[in-house]
């Protein structure tokens, strides 16, 4: 059977270079980069070469680089490391209502522990409005937190806006990168961010290691104590194999970042025509035109996603879904309930993320398939007979 | 996650549709949730001649519908209200846990649609 795979903004496949090149690694690198000795410096000096790497991939210096176990980690050592270095300043916080959960539930947990949080609502297009930022912003607020770009809608936030604004009132601005570094430009020095969340396995990078950026002068409580690695900002022995995969991962994602943004954006863009002409009843969530190019997120009216996704996947298609029966929580996407989406549609959301694995022939084999699926769900579907009528 | 028999249910689910004379109709879940199921039945001579459902819903709630049609089909009423919730996910093999409640719900539309025709029966009889 076909096998096409649309949702790279979950995870991507290793690139065969970043692959190569950690099997070289792995087995014949094992020191503690930690270690004085021959074995460990060797170690070390790969490990910087990746930090330098992934300093170029955002505009950074090396030094200003904090490897994570992942993006998840990077934002709760953003979140959390602020918070607990500027509590005697202030506590209060501000975020937006569509953030990934690993900044969402962060800041929730800070709430409970007698902070306090702002959540920023987003316009039906998931756009944040920066005056509705600098309008929050109070004497006690320590920190701004806002996504890049939205992980599910892949709206594009204005975070070079955001950031003046933090800057001009002395705030500390931390964005979540996780979907945005490596498929459009990012600089943190154009974007005013002081921190930022990096993630590897979204670059076509190995599982489990990410990187904070920290601005040169932005002081940071670290939430994992021992050893004093990574500048004292993230204790424990470095995972140097993800490491260098990471680091490779991102000087091809720089590499290559022109030619896939306009490669995935055609191919996505063919996907969008393509179903808004073969299947009614369709919308698109997110905005058109700010938003990442690989990320199509669709509802279709009286189908249920989970539905549709096992459907697709019969078929060999694989993407991802908002409704509450294909989260294991049971709750329908806070993204799209943000936008002020009724359940119905909700439900009925699918979302599809391209990658370099996609083809012009997948996206054809797609517009085949799904107009089938859809029609077969709606035909037992009491929601689309009330539509009809 | 799922096991075959909700698969083989969902790829291929039996007594889908309306029944236009329907003797009864029931509808359980909400839109909130995100799973409707609603059934039909057609009574004649205390059996139930027919069973067709719909659902907006999950795979699990597209099996459930699918599993207790067949269950219910050709059944007396008294047999027909034997049918739980219990009963249909254990036809199917099982349900993940987090599937039981939410999406197993047929036997309770199957139940309401049942009370709606016993309604219906004392609203003619009187």
């Amino acid at each position: 059977m076909r096998s096409v795979y649309l949702d790279h903004a979950a995870t991507t496949p290793l690139h065969p270079e970043v692959s190569s090149l950690m099997g070289e690694f792995m087995r014949e690198i094992f020191g503690n980069p930690s270690s004085l000795h021959s074995f460990g410096r060797e170690a070390r000096k790969w490990m910087e070469e990746a930090r330098q790497k992934v300093a170029n991939l955002i505009g950074a210096s090396a030094e200003e680089i904090v490897f994570t176990s992942g993006g998840t980690e990077a934002d709760n050592l953003a979140i959390l490391g602020v918070a607990l270095s500027r509590s005697e300043k202030g506590r209060h916080i501000i975020t937006s209502s569509i953030e990934h959960h690993a900044v969402l539930d962060t800041c929730k947990f800070l709430a409970k522990k007698g902070f306090e949080v702002t959540f920023l609502p987003v316009d039906r297009y998931g756009i944040i409005d920066p005056d509705d930022v600098r309008k929050a912003i109070r004497k006690d607020t320590i920190l701004i937190t806002i996504m890049h770009a939205n992980n599910e809608i892949g709206t594009i936030e204005p975070i070079e806006e955001i950031g003046k604004i933090a800057r001009d009132h002395g705030i500390i601005f931390h964005t979540d990168a996780v979907q945005t570094a490596g498929k459009i430009p990012v600089d943190v020095n154009t974007l005013n961010v002081d921190l930022l969340s990096l993630s590897a396995h979204k670059i076509y990078g190995p599982k489990g290691v990410g990187a904070l950026y920290v601005r040169k002068g932005v002081r940071l409580e670290p939430i994992l104590h021992g050893g004093g690695q990574e500048r004292k900002y993230r204790s424990g022995t470095e995972n140097t194999i993800g490491i260098v995969g990471f680091g490779k991962a991102a000087e091809i994602a720089a590499r290559d970042l022109d030619q896939e943004f306009s490669r995935t954006k055609r191919l996505r863009d063919k996907l969008i025509r393509g179903i808004f002409e073969k299947i009614p009843d369709v919308r698109l969530n997110g905005h058109l035109k700010q938003r990442l190019p690989h990320n199509a997120n669709f509802s279709f009216f009286g189908v249920e996603g989970e539905s549709l996704i096992l459907s697709l996947d019969l078929q060999g298609i694989a993407a991802s879904s908002g409704s509450a029966c294909s989260s294991r929580s049971l709750q329908p996407s806070h993204v799209l309930a943000a936008l002020g989406l009724p359940y119905e549609w909700i439900h009925g959301s699918v979302r599809m993320t391209l990658g370099r694995t996609n083809t012009e022939s997948d996206i054809d084999y797609v517009l085949e398939v799904l107009p089938d699926i859809v029609a077969r769900l709606r035909s037992f579907s009491p929601l689309a007979r009330k539509l009809q009528a | 996650m799922y096991s075959e028999k909700v698969m083989a249910h969902f790829r291929n689910p039996q007594n889908v549709g309306e029944i236009p004379d329907a003797s009864g109709v029931g509808e359980v879940g909400n839109v909130i949730c995100g799973d409707i199921l609603r059934v039909y039945i057609k009574v004649r001579d205390n059996v139930l001649e027919d069973v067709k459902f719909m659902t907006f819903g999950c795979a699990a709630a597209v099996a459930s519908g699918s599993m207790t049609t067949v269950l219910a089909k050709g059944r007396t009423i008294e047999e027909a209200l034997q049918i739980t919730k219990k009963t249909v996910a254990e036809a199917l093999g099982g349900l993940p846990p987090h599937k039981r409640h939410c999406s197993n719900l047929a036997a309770d539309a199957l139940r309401k649609a049942i009370e709606d025709w016993k309604h219906k029966e004392a609203r003619t009889v009187s």
